[in-house]
């Protein structure tokens, strides 16, 4: 394993959203698993949709199309979760990411990837780390840490807030 | 890697660490009863250990040092020098510098060597001062209260004509016997035949093996009034430190060559022939066949004597385990409580009663194999308590001020983690008792209060929780202070209604830590949004009680164990949840109203407790039974009803925690998995049942 490691440096993992192609650096991937059951946490934003049991642990999965304002992932057979394991203010996190479908291992050198454009993107600039290109179609490479951390708990207590004064009024 | 050696010298820090502790807190208890020679006795053998192993590991500053600090202690153990507010002093600083010592980083640090000569050069000073055995000294000395067991050697030698004085060895004897374990051998060589015998002369002496507290002191002055008739030798063979009964078993040529009977070289002379060394040595006339015979004697009875202490430290023995080990055992067991709620899910869809029988007794074994595992954890918090009181002497001192620690509760037991994790928050809460609640001597009397404060600091079990409580008598809360800052601040509006208790919660807000106006007023708020932080991650709560001039009172709530828990697992909405077992009292059903309205109270017996739906808190839609179960639960005293679906059943409920994207969600204390591999959330029913009392206080 330790040897994979090391020599997957220009190794990405692409997935689709909606019709988009997007792909993560795969050191920061740890598995792709099939839609499971997500125990849903009531009073949090709809982009978190809830936990799963891996192995014995409760790992959070946020839905990536909500998150980027797509709409929400429907269950399909080609539905997956990719296990990754982030860096939230320096705290190795593992979290799970809906996918619509999880396409290959693809090789991209460093030189073949183009700093994002300012606009025209589907999602926010400060996500996305590089632009890769596979034949004519474009891979949006995420900055995984940048998208998980904006998750951070400022947003969720907001929402919480929220649905709290909400339930408060009826 | 690390090395073996490395290994012992971790061990050894650790150990060290430890021993200092209880060094510290003996130290204390010292300072409260002076006259106790079985802390004085503890202190010398917790000292003697640093040497010792310090010395084994190559720590041999700490040895060097030690070794001195251990040479007063020595005194004041015998009673040669008393116990002084200044040798306190000093002790103390010793304990910080071994502490310093023991920093890798601090080896070889030449002003740490110098504040050690400083150091011995106090201690050194207090011996030569008080060299005179001081009254107290004494006095401590002679009181026979149960302290260490030591093994002495007595020989016993009356004249011959002590019995002429009327004297009666006999009862000297039976003196000695009284202070302890006694072995005798009497030597009768020198009793002729019946008709030479001269009635008034004593020709008989004894060898004694005493297994006795008492120190030598006490047992020289067993003859006092014979001294002149009597040749009294007494030898220490073991002063009760060594750790285990080693070294104290001597080899027969050993014993004869210590008691002067033999010379080293008689027995290098003896050893070479090939006899039994007894019967060589008496052959040779070197001995009497009787002093070998009495040397045998006193082998087996050191022996004998040595064992029994050593398995009476067996019976309280210890191990020492790495903590991750034990982590990753608990790990293990609530995977294993997991699968046995698998089991036994499956068992019961199955409805094989065979396998029924197995599964029911998987259980019953993985229940208590969970319970003695979490109780390997559990540990008194008595030994943190202790800790505590260094920090209010120390602090007390330093600010002027005269202040009493008193604790209640140290037998009460915690989650290991649970308690390294409260030292910090309750380090705080003592600080600020003492540096901003407790007031100046001068200004109590002012105000006709003792001028010594007082500091309680209690731990107690109250249901599945644990509470503890740090109060004091000093000046209490400022209402009108913390109101003027909060409004100054902008945490409140001006006007705004709290009530008491709201308002001292605003102390908890990070902007007080630095406010300067209130500390000085109402004397709390330096860094309690630290403690609010820290108690919260460890799911407790904290509640402040203050009164005005009289005292306040904090008080912490934690969950006795951050692992696994009883629980009862219900369904509302189509989704799994768990209530923690140690709220739930009973279960009713409620049908609800006839126009199809959810009722909101509930009457149990004549008692009307609020009854809150799940479906409704957690906003899961859809339409709820007829029928309602409710599961009456606790919370503050209080009974309240909570509306589900369905009542599924009791489970071992192993706690996951949700993770940090879930930190701010207050309501559930964490997840479980469930028989088929999904995800139950566990609810925090003290937190939902304030939150909705909040909604419910919003929408009035």
């Amino acid at each position: 394993m330790a040897e994979a490691v090391s020599s997957n440096d220009n190794q990405y993992l692409t997935f689709t959203l909606e019709r988009e192609l997007f792909a993560l650096d795969i050191a920061s991937v740890r598995e792709v698993l099939e839609l499971v059951n997500i125990t849903r946490v009531p009073r949090t934003p709809d982009a978190i949709r809830g936990v799963i049991n891996l192995r014995g642990r409760a790992v959070p999965v946020v839905d990536l199309k909500q998150k980027f304002g797509m709409g929400s992932t429907a269950r399909t057979v080609n539905t997956c979760i990719i296990i990754v394991e982030v860096d939230i203010e320096g705290e190795p996190t593992v979290l799970g990411a809906l996918a619509d479908s999880v396409q290959e291992v693809y090789e991209m050198e460093s030189s073949q990837i183009e700093p994002p454009p300012r606009m025209g993107t589907p999602i926010r600039a400060d996500y996305i780390r590089g632009m890769g290109k596979s034949g004519e179609q474009f891979i949006i490479i995420l900055d995984i840490n940048k998208v998980f951390s904006s998750m951070e708990l400022a947003g969720l207590a907001q929402a919480l807030g929220e649905a709290g004064a909400e339930a408060g009024e009826d | 890697m690390m090395s073996q050696d490395d290994v012992h010298r971790l061990a050894y820090l650790e150990e060290a660490k430890e021993l200092l502790a209880d060094l510290e807190a003996s130290l204390l208890e010292l300072e409260r009863t002076p006259g106790d020679t079985d802390l004085l006795h503890k202190i010398f053998r917790a000292m003697h250990t640093i040497k010792g192993s310090g010395a084994m590991f190559g720590f041999d500053d700490i040895a060097t040092f030690t070794h001195d600090v251990e040479t007063v202690f020595d005194k004041v153990r015998n009673g040669l020098l008393g116990v002084s507010r200044e040798l306190l002093d000093l002790s103390f600083h010793a304990c910080d510098h071994i502490r310093a010592l023991l920093e890798p980083d601090n080896a070889g640090d030449a002003g740490l060597t110098a504040a050690g000569r400083t150091l011995l050069e106090g201690f050194r000073r207090y011996a030569g001062e008080e060299a005179a055995p001081a009254a107290a000294a004494s006095a401590v000395s002679q009181e026979a209260s149960p302290g260490v067991a030591r093994i002495y050697r007595l020989r016993i030698r009356p004249q011959g004509d002590i019995l002429v004085t009327g004297n009666n060895p006999l009862h000297l004897l039976e003196d000695v016997c009284s202070l302890g374990e006694c072995r005798m051998f009497a030597h009768v060589e020198a009793v002729g035949p019946l008709d030479d015998l001269d009635p008034e002369a004593c020709l008989v002496w004894w060898d004694c093996v005493l297994r006795s507290p008492a120190s030598r002191q006490e047992l020289a002055d067993v003859f006092l009034f014979v001294e002149d008739e009597c040749d009294l030798t007494i030898d220490l063979l073991d002063d009760g430190c060594a750790m285990d009964g080693e070294g104290i078993h001597k080899l027969l040529g050993q014993i004869l060559v210590e008691r002067g009977d033999i010379t080293p070289a008689d027995l290098e002379n003896a050893l070479s022939a090939q006899k039994r060394l007894g019967d060589i040595l008496a052959d040779q006339g070197l001995v009497q066949p009787s002093q070998v015979a009495s040397a045998l004697a006193e082998q087996t009875a050191v022996r004998d004597l040595g064992q029994k202490q050593a398995e009476r430290q067996e019976k309280t023995s210890s191990i020492r385990v790495a903590a991750d080990k034990l982590d990753f055992l608990v790990d293990l067991v609530g995977e294993l409580v997991i699968v046995q709620a698998q089991i036994r899910q499956a068992v019961d869809e199955r409805g094989d009663p065979h396998l029924r029988g197995l599964a029911e007794h998987l259980e019953r074994l993985s229940e208590s194999l969970r319970d003695s595992t979490l109780s390997i954890r559990m540990l008194p918090i008595g030994a943190t308590f202790a800790k505590f009181r260094r920090l209010v002497r120390d602090l007390s001192t330093e600010l002027g001020k005269d202040i009493e620690l008193v604790t209640s509760g140290e037998e009460t037991e915690l989650d290991k983690t649970v308690i390294e994790r409260l030292s910090d928050p309750l380090v705080h809460l003592l600080r600020n008792s003492i540096d901003h609640g407790i007031e100046s001597p001068a200004q109590r009397q002012a105000v006709g209060k003792p001028a010594a404060g007082r500091i309680s600091l209690a731990a107690a079990h109250v249901g599945g929780e644990v509470c503890i409580t740090v109060g004091d008598d000093g000046g209490g809360l400022d209402p009108a202070a913390i109101r003027a800052k909060a409004e100054q601040r902008g945490l409140i509006s001006p006007g705004a209604e709290l009530t008491l208790k709201e308002l001292y919660h605003l102390i908890f807000q990070p902007g007080f830590s630095t406010a300067k106006a209130v500390t000085s007023v109402s004397g709390r708020g330096v860094g309690m949004d630290v403690v609010k932080r820290a108690i919260d991650a460890l799911r407790g709560s904290v509640e402040i009680d203050s009164e005005r001039g009289k005292g306040t009172s904090i008080t912490v709530r934690l969950p006795l164990t951050l692992a696994i828990i009883d629980g009862l697992q219900v369904q509302a909405g189509g989704e799994y949840y768990v209530v923690p077992l140690g709220h739930v009292e009973e279960c009713v059903e409620l049908a609800r109203d006839e126009d199809g309205q959810r009722r909101r109270i509930v009457n149990l017996r004549g008692e009307v407790a609020p009854v809150l739906s799940l479906r409704e808190a957690f906003g899961l839609g859809g339409q709820p039974p007829a029928i309602e179960p409710i599961v009456v639960a606790r919370v503050d005293g209080e009974r309240i009803g909570i509306a589900v679906d369905r009542v599924v059943g009791e489970h071992q409920t192993v706690i996951k925690t949700l993770g940090r994207l879930y930190r701010d969600v207050d309501a559930f204390s964490g997840a479980t998995i469930r028989g088929d591999g999904s995800m139950a959330l566990i609810i925090d029913v003290a937190a939902l049942v304030r939150r909705e009392a909040l909604f419910e206080a919003g929408r009035t």
